[in-house]
């Protein structure tokens, strides 16, 4: 009881982090029909550049508690958003309206620039950071079992809701929402409406990023250890909950990344560790036999 | 068969001012390597109905559309009030004051009739869209009926009144409609044909109306030309075309 309860505070943090990248997936998706591959690798960028700001704030013997986060949080998503809309104007924008498949080998490439420029640049090795906000609550006990609720998990848990909800007010009452809605389902229209369809585009890359930067910072506050290579394994975790919530569904990608979170924690905890990653990818396989809409996507036809 | 660059159309029926609200000139256009305008040139007159009838595949929709910035024109010049703007992004030119129903009706398929029409006073910046969306209740009353329905549940009338209310919810100056009769009964296109005409009557809407449906077109219209094959072949006013035999034959089917 006590076990499952520890997994089950695990499995909902760890969800929140594919929720938050899987965001990034299903909106690009949604408004311009592409898999973004080195949306995984703007997660890892996210996780180093608040990384390298911790670092410069503790030498600056400044890092203290909340604030200090704040910095990291903020620095991230700032470097993360002009990495999007850079990516998108100088890489994806010139290929709209190209064959299908080729944004998509764009972004395979960008993925690979961003992995080795990270690893020449910041090294291979994993950089091990410490705990920067360590203990926890003590839940309950049981036969000598803690379950603890870690600061960090709190720290998680609460930033995603809040992240999550601004964004659903952004998405749902703000003009650039708006925009964003009437470019997802019928771009030609949206621009004859006057809406600047190549600006609502840029954005939707920018707030990805920044998302995708959110989940990093949270990621390095929980467990400690990046590497250049965490985008892969992170981005395509967090591709399966978008497609298992149904691809273009905001709710749909968080749901799908608690659900995977969820899945991958709970088959550690009483299958096998060594296979948990066999056990989220199979879910990609068995939603796309089974389930192609997701759970909360809709029927559709392929667009062409 | 030819009157080309008649662009004066002598004795229009409809108010005249000096200036042409809408003056196309020499415009040539082409989808990737296939042409499908050629030295087209009209010019629309403030409050009058203009249609460009012509068949299917004569480059009716993408006169419409290249007006509407996209496709670049390949050359010529389009002037808006005495503005030039050939070349401009699609969205600044709706946010001068154009409008369009496009061919397809395009109708926002998961979202409200609401939603669908507050879409169409995005161009109005910071201005409150209550007033105008009355109207066009006024207009079509059965769109308040299915407020709160999604677009894509609607009837094609019912699509097609969305589509012309949401373009009149930016209070364009000029309005371009593409093939409203499309697929609708003889009934709801007779609904839609008088809703265009009162509109026009009563608040002088200038109206560039594209159509297959000739002899509808043009009892509605002042003024019209013919399109074929992205050239334009003919001017005139309505009762003018109306009563050419070519048109007869051609457009008309005997009527």
């Amino acid at each position: 009881m006590a076990y499952a309860l520890q997994q089950l505070i695990n499995g909902i943090s760890l969800g929140m982090i594919y929720g938050l990248i899987a965001v990034g997936y299903t909106m690009v998706y949604g408004i311009i029909g592409m898999i973004n591959f080195a949306h995984g690798d703007v997660f890892m960028v996210g996780a180093f550049i608040a990384l390298i700001t911790a670092l410069l704030l503790t030498a600056g013997g400044v890092l203290a508690g909340p604030a200090g986060i704040l910095v990291m949080l903020l620095a991230a998503m700032a470097v993360t958003a002009l990495y999007g809309w850079t990516a998108e104007r100088v890489a994806y924008r010139p290929l709209r309206g190209s064959f299908r498949l080729a944004p998509l080998i764009t972004a395979i490439g960008l993925s690979i620039v961003l992995q080795n420029f990270v690893q020449v640049s910041q090294g291979a090795r994993p950089k091990p950071t410490g705990t920067l906000l360590p203990g926890g609550w003590e839940v309950m006990r049981q036969d000598g079992f803690v379950v603890q609720f870690a600061y960090t998990q709190m720290l998680i848990i609460g930033i995603t809701l809040a992240v999550l909800a601004v964004f659903t007010v952004l998405v749902t009452r703000t003009p650039l929402g708006r925009a964003m809605r009437a470019c997802e389902q019928d771009r030609k229209m949206a621009a004859l409406l006057g809406i600047d369809t190549d600006r609502t585009i840029s954005l939707t890359f920018v707030i990805g990023a920044a998302l995708a930067a959110v989940a990093g910072t949270m990621y390095l506050l929980r467990y400690g250890v990046i590497d250049f290579y965490i985008g892969f394994l992170a981005g395509v975790k967090a591709f399966t909950a978008a497609v298992l919530g149904g691809i273009g569904s905001l709710p749909g990608a968080v749901l799908g990344g608690l659900l995977i979170g969820l899945i991958e924690t709970f088959w550690s905890a009483y299958f096998s560790v060594q296979y948990k990653d066999v056990a989220a990818f199979s879910i990609l396989v068995l939603t796309l036999i089974f389930l192609p809409t997701g759970l909360l996507g809709r029927q559709e036809v392929e667009k062409v | 068969m030819s009157a080309p660059g008649d662009r004066r159309g002598a004795g229009h029926a409809a108010p005249q001012a000096a200036a042409p609200l809408l003056e196309v000139d020499g415009l040539s256009a082409a989808y990737g390597a296939v042409q499908a305008l050629t030295e087209v040139s009209l010019q629309v007159m403030p409050g009058e109905i203009v249609t460009l009838i012509g068949a299917n595949g004569a480059g009716k929709s993408t006169l419409l559309m290249t007006l509407c910035g996209e496709p670049k024109p390949r050359a010529g010049r389009v002037v808006l009030a005495g503005e030039d703007i050939t070349g401009a992004p699609t969205h600044a030119i709706m946010r001068r004051g154009v409008a369009q129903s496009p061919e397809g009706r395009r109708v926002f398929p998961r979202m409200t009739v609401r939603e669908n029409l507050l879409m169409g006073a995005e161009a109005l910046t910071r201005e409150d869209p209550t007033p105008q969306l009355e109207r066009v209740f006024a207009l079509f009353p059965r769109l308040k009926e299915r407020l709160a329905q999604r677009g894509g549940t609607l009837s094609g009338g019912e699509q097609q009144m969305l589509a012309i209310g949401r373009a009149l919810m930016s209070k364009p100056r000029l309005l371009l409609l593409d093939e409203p009769s499309l697929g609708l009964a003889p009934l709801v296109v007779k609904q839609i044909f008088e809703a265009i005409r009162a509109l026009n009557a009563e608040t002088g809407l200038t109206v560039l109306l594209v159509e297959q449906n000739a002899f509808q077109a043009l009892r509605l219209a002042h003024r019209g030309y013919v399109l074929v094959n992205g050239r334009i072949t003919m001017a005139g006013t309505s009762q003018d075309l109306l009563a050419r035999p070519e048109i007869r034959a051609a457009y008309l089917g005997g009527h």
